[in-house]
């Protein structure tokens, strides 16, 4: 359509007119129109039904497929949602392009161009009016032969394509037609010269015009008139030319409308919105500043000869492989994120250890090993506090004399491991997304696995949240987030077999006794194994973390030594009232790099799964275990180079259902006597009872004391 | 997600840490281009993977040209193995392109897959057996027999399938529209949400036949525009907050994850057209969910 200029036009008749070519060729070049007719027409619809062939059957929803007549008596009435007044001038428009359409259809009929003069113009136009006031509903064949010759000269009339010599005469010719079918029935439009006179101003221009007026009309409600919007419509119809234009016609005047506003509101809207995207790729720029320049040859070759930080992109290849992973450049981001950890702590080892899915924020876990005397210490208030309230309550039973003791001892306190052993081997950084702070988690408590192993809660992404569970969890999310770490650490970090091996030490013996070898180094004679034997066989693997025992630590601690050492501070009589046994068994779990195939089965269910990556090139691929036991724990090992890693909610699978563990019973708190013993008291005849049977017990004895005395004085009589 | 931007859905979703390995979305690509033009659908869905014990499931769904007709569902398994029964050994499974059509769920298979519990086991011919206690009557005598039901694994995957789409497939708001007529159509406008709405969980609908949208007082229907609200919001879902709402990358991407399936991750890019959902996971429903909020 290049011959569709600019659509501002200053002129819109001109804008309509040329509106209207275009719809003249689309037609043309589309179907017989009238095989599109199914209704008993007014003109008017037939007209308005032609030139849309494109859009398919006329049956369209939206098409107003209802008698012209409603369309044009009743603006407000018909179903359809576009407005009417639309309707029904737009059908005049489309009644013009149709009579162009139908003119190159009538080409091989007569191509009389007679240049018909206004007399059989209105000669037709009456024959018109009688159809129009009839109410019978006209066939299409007769509307056709009626409607030739007026294209004709139609035709004649748009021949020289000169718009604007022919834009009053269509309007003319429009409007009649209007004013024919609508003698019959009310019409909103004013037009006040109803019937066919031909004074000066003639009714049709100032029909025109006050149709024109009226849709120039500005709302009062939203400022746009509907000239405007039609116009703007129209344009947008036909620079972008949407397919089945005629289905959506409705979403594009909503758009269209919506236009209007988006203008003045524009920039408050975007301020608010925008802003957290803007933010977050602020934060995210930073990552990709290189540091500081001073020095940069020197530090570059510190950097690279100390490297702590892991090919985090190379393990992300592998697990791709597998299916497992965030998006490549979703990873590259954490990648730098590291980095920066990795920069600004003093850091041996560093590791990705996962992601872990939360309700509003997720937390990435990076696996953070500290050089050698460089840990950062916190101050652990936990067991200072614990004593406390021990002496508390030491002292309140001091106080208050005669309360029944308890038995109740708290549960002696297993203390946590040493930092650098057992489950706080690693220390762990969690952050809300790549280029947030790093926030270090703290170590983690014997008591917080064991809790943590009863409950189970989803995390929420913040680390402050409380968790508010039965057992009552030590700790709010941040210590949750450890506990979980850990146990998963423990029971799905796998390696290849014989990649670690433990480290040649002197005192093996002593470590045998304590039933621990908890170091472990890496081989330097790893050969690797091949791929499909990773796969095959799940005694190729090993657990290279310790397994939590189910005290909560990874080293036994017997808790009896230590109370035996507070017992010689505690009073006596306490220690006569302990219920301690005396050997509590040690509590003994699998040993450091024990082959998974010794892991426990879940109900009949394996606890790993293993697959090759790739099923059509084996050659290349590499031995993938997913763990059954903890969804969403992978490992992959391409027979020499290993990876594990996790993504998920962080919770362990088990197919029955959580019960949350049940109340304890109520506790004995003292011992039962007969002081404190509750009895009924004794009813009336109990008691009469009672005090027959003792008052029957009195009298003998009183006889016996009788008995006595006479027995007595019989004695010394006899003696005498 | 739909067959045909299958990379960028991928990667939008990536988020939730499980996707494709590279080999499986390029036979995907392929294989799902051919099941449009076998089976004349109007629109494929790749549905999701379910992990089996020994092989994966991955399902894909064919829409005809009414988007809320009952969906075809399609598997792909690993195939029979000829051989080697090893996991992970595709020796000899031909049917690696191939994709299945499974039966449509009836309300029977649900009742009847309701018993089984655990991990699927990646064999659609794979029998589960169940002992159930039944009441046989002889005569006069009335006693109960354990009677061992077999329930075949294809039967389990279709009823599981046909739970998640029933609970947790969500669309977006006016992403689809219905016509006077009936059918439901792609709406060609949408433009994607915008950020204010795509924050909230009533702007999310699921992508099945409404149940609740009868029960709606009078007031709340007539706020509805009823071409766009034909179907339940997700915001009353029960219980409640078992979905988590999420932005990623700033503001640029919003995610939905059902706590209720775990593994099932919507994902849409405000005022783009981008949306889809996936299901990668074990099958299984989170029934502990009541504890875990």
């Amino acid at each position: 359509m290049e011959d569709l200029t600019s659509p501002k036009q200053d002129k819109k008749n001109q804008e309509l007119g040329e509106a209207r070519r275009p719809w003249e060729e689309i037609a043309a070049s589309s179907q017989d129109p009238k095989s599109g007719l199914s209704e008993p027409l007014e003109p008017e619809q037939w007209l308005e039904t032609g030139p849309q062939p494109r859009s398919g059957p006329p049956q369209s929803p939206q098409s107003r497929a209802s008698p012209p007549l409603d369309d044009v008596t009743g603006p407000g009435a018909p179903s359809p949602p576009s407005p009417a007044p639309e309707a029904s001038f737009i059908p005049s428009t489309l009644a013009l392009a149709r009579q162009q359409l139908a003119a190159p259809w009538q080409s091989d009929r007569t191509t009389d161009v007679n240049p018909k003069a206004e007399t059989p113009h209105s000669h037709r136009l009456e024959q018109s009016s009688d159809q129009g006031k009839s109410t019978a509903p006209q066939t299409c064949q007769s509307e056709g032969d009626i409607f030739q010759q007026s294209q004709q000269t139609e035709r004649h009339l748009y021949g020289p394509e000169d718009v604007s010599n022919n834009n009053s005469k269509q309007k003319e010719l429009r409007f009649n037609i209007f004013q024919e079918e609508d003698s019959n029935s009310n019409y909103e439009l004013d037009h006040t010269e109803s019937g066919v006179s031909e004074g000066a101003p003639s009714p049709l221009e100032i029909a025109i015009q006050s149709a024109k007026a009226y849709l120039l009309k500005t709302s009062s409600k939203s400022g746009l008139n509907l000239y405007d919007h039609l116009s703007d419509m129209l344009t947008k119809v036909l620079d972008e030319r949407p397919e089945n234009a005629v289905d959506i016609i409705e979403s594009i005047s909503q758009d269209v409308k919506m236009a209007h506003f988006r203008k003045k509101l524009d920039t408050l809207q975007n301020e608010n919105e925008m802003l957290p995207i803007y933010e977050t790729a602020e934060k995210q720029k930073a990552l990709f500043l290189q540091g500081n320049l001073e020095g940069v040859d020197q530090e570059l070759e510190d950097e690279i000869a100390e490297n702590s930080l892991p090919n985090v992109m190379e393990s992300a290849f592998y697990f791709e492989q597998a299916g497992v992973g965030l998006g490549t450049d979703e990873t590259y981001r954490i990648f730098l994120a590291l980095k920066q950890l990795t920069d600004t702590h003093p850091i041996q080892r560093c590791r990705f250890w996962g992601k872990i899915l939360g309700l509003e924020m997720n937390y990435i876990v990076a696996e953070v090993e500290f050089r050698e005397g460089e840990d950062e210490e916190d101050v652990e208030d936990e067991d200072v506090t614990e004593e406390r309230d021990d002496g508390d309550s030491d002292a309140e039973e001091n106080d208050e004399d005669e309360l029944p003791r308890t038995f109740y001892k708290t549960p002696q306190v297993i203390p946590k491991e040493e930092n650098r052993t057992g489950a706080n081997k690693y220390v762990y950084f969690v952050c809300n997304e790549p280029g947030g702070t790093w926030v270090k988690l703290p170590p983690v408590t014997p008591a917080q696995i064991v809790t943590a192993r009863k409950i189970k809660k989803f995390f929420t992404g913040r680390l402050e949240t409380p968790i508010v569970s039965y057992p009552p969890f030590p700790g709010n999310e941040s210590n949750y987030l450890r506990a979980q770490i850990a146990r998963i650490s423990a029971g799905t970090h796998v390696s290849p077999l014989g990649f670690y091996q433990f480290g040649e030490e002197e005192g093996e013996e002593e470590e045998e006794v304590e039933g621990r070898r908890d170091s472990f180094e890496e081989n330097p004679d790893f050969e690797g194994i091949q791929v499909i034997d990773l796969v095959e066989s799940l005694s190729n693997w090993v657990h290279h973390v310790q397994h939590i025992l189910p005290q909560g630590r990874c080293n036994w601690f017997n808790p009896i030594q230590k109370s035996e050492e507070e017992e010689e501070e505690e009073d006596e009589e306490k220690e006569e009232e302990k219920e301690e046994p005396e050997y509590m068994e040690q509590e003994v779990g699998p040993p450091l790099l024990t082959p998974i195939s010794e892991d426990l089965e879940i109900q009949n269910m394996p606890p790993w799964t293993t697959r090759l990556s790739s099923t059509l090139i084996p050659q290349y691929a590499i031995a993938i275990l997913r763990s059954n036991l903890w969804p969403g724990a992978y490992a992959f090992s391409n027979g020499k180079k290993f990876e594990n890693f996790y993504i998920g909610w962080g919770h362990k699978y088990s197919p029955d259902n959580y019960t949350p563990p049940a109340l304890p019973p109520v506790y004995q708190e003292y011992p039962s006597g007969a002081e404190i013993t509750e009895m009924d008291d004794p009813s009336v005849e109990e008691e009469q009872a009672f005090r027959a049977a003792r008052e029957a017990a009195a009298l003998p004895v009183e006889e016996m004391g009788e008995t006595e005395e006479d027995e007595d004085e019989d004695d010394d009589s006899d003696q005498e | 997600m739909d067959a045909e931007s299958l990379l960028l859905s991928l990667e939008l979703a990536s988020g939730s840490g499980q996707g494709l390995s590279p080999d499986r979305r390029a036979s995907l690509l392929t294989s799902l281009t051919l099941v449009k033009r076998d089976y004349r659908y109007d629109r494929v869905l790749f549905w999701g993977r379910i992990l089996g014990l020994v092989a994966d499931y991955y399902i894909a769904q064919g829409l005809s040209e009414d988007q809320l007709a009952p969906r075809k569902t399609l598997y792909r398994g690993r195939g029979r193995k000829l051989g080697n029964q090893d996991p992970g050994d595709v020796v000899g499974s031909l049917n690696c392109m191939e994709w299945s059509l499974l039966p449509p769920a009836t309300e029977e298979m649900v009742v009847q897959t309701s018993v089984l519990k655990g991990r699927f086991m990646g064999d659609p011919s794979h029998e589960y057996e169940h002992t159930e206690l039944q009441k046989m009557s002889e005569g006069e005598k009335v006693f109960e027999e354990e009677v061992v039901v077999q329930i075949k694994e294809e039967t389990r995957l279709v009823s599981v399938i046909d739970q998640i789409d029933k609970a947790v497939a969500v669309i977006p708001r006016g992403a689809l529209f219905k016509t006077p007529f009936g059918p439901i159509h792609v709406n060609r406008t949408f433009e994607g949400l915008s950020l204010s709405e795509a924050k909230k969980l009533s702007s999310y609908f699921h992508f099945k036949e409404p149940v609740e949208l009868k029960n709606k007082t009078l007031l709340e229907k007539a706020d509805l525009d009823p071409s766009l609200d034909f179907m339940d919001p997700l915001e009353h879902d029960i219980p409640k907050g078992s979905w988590s709402i999420q932005m990623e990358r700033g503001n640029a991407l919003v995610v939905l994850r059902s706590l209720l399936w775990p593994g099932l991750t919507f994902f849409h890019a405000p005022r783009t057209k981008n949306y889809g959902y996936i299901y990668v996971g074990t099958g299984e429903k989170n029934i502990d969910l009541p504890f875990m909020l």
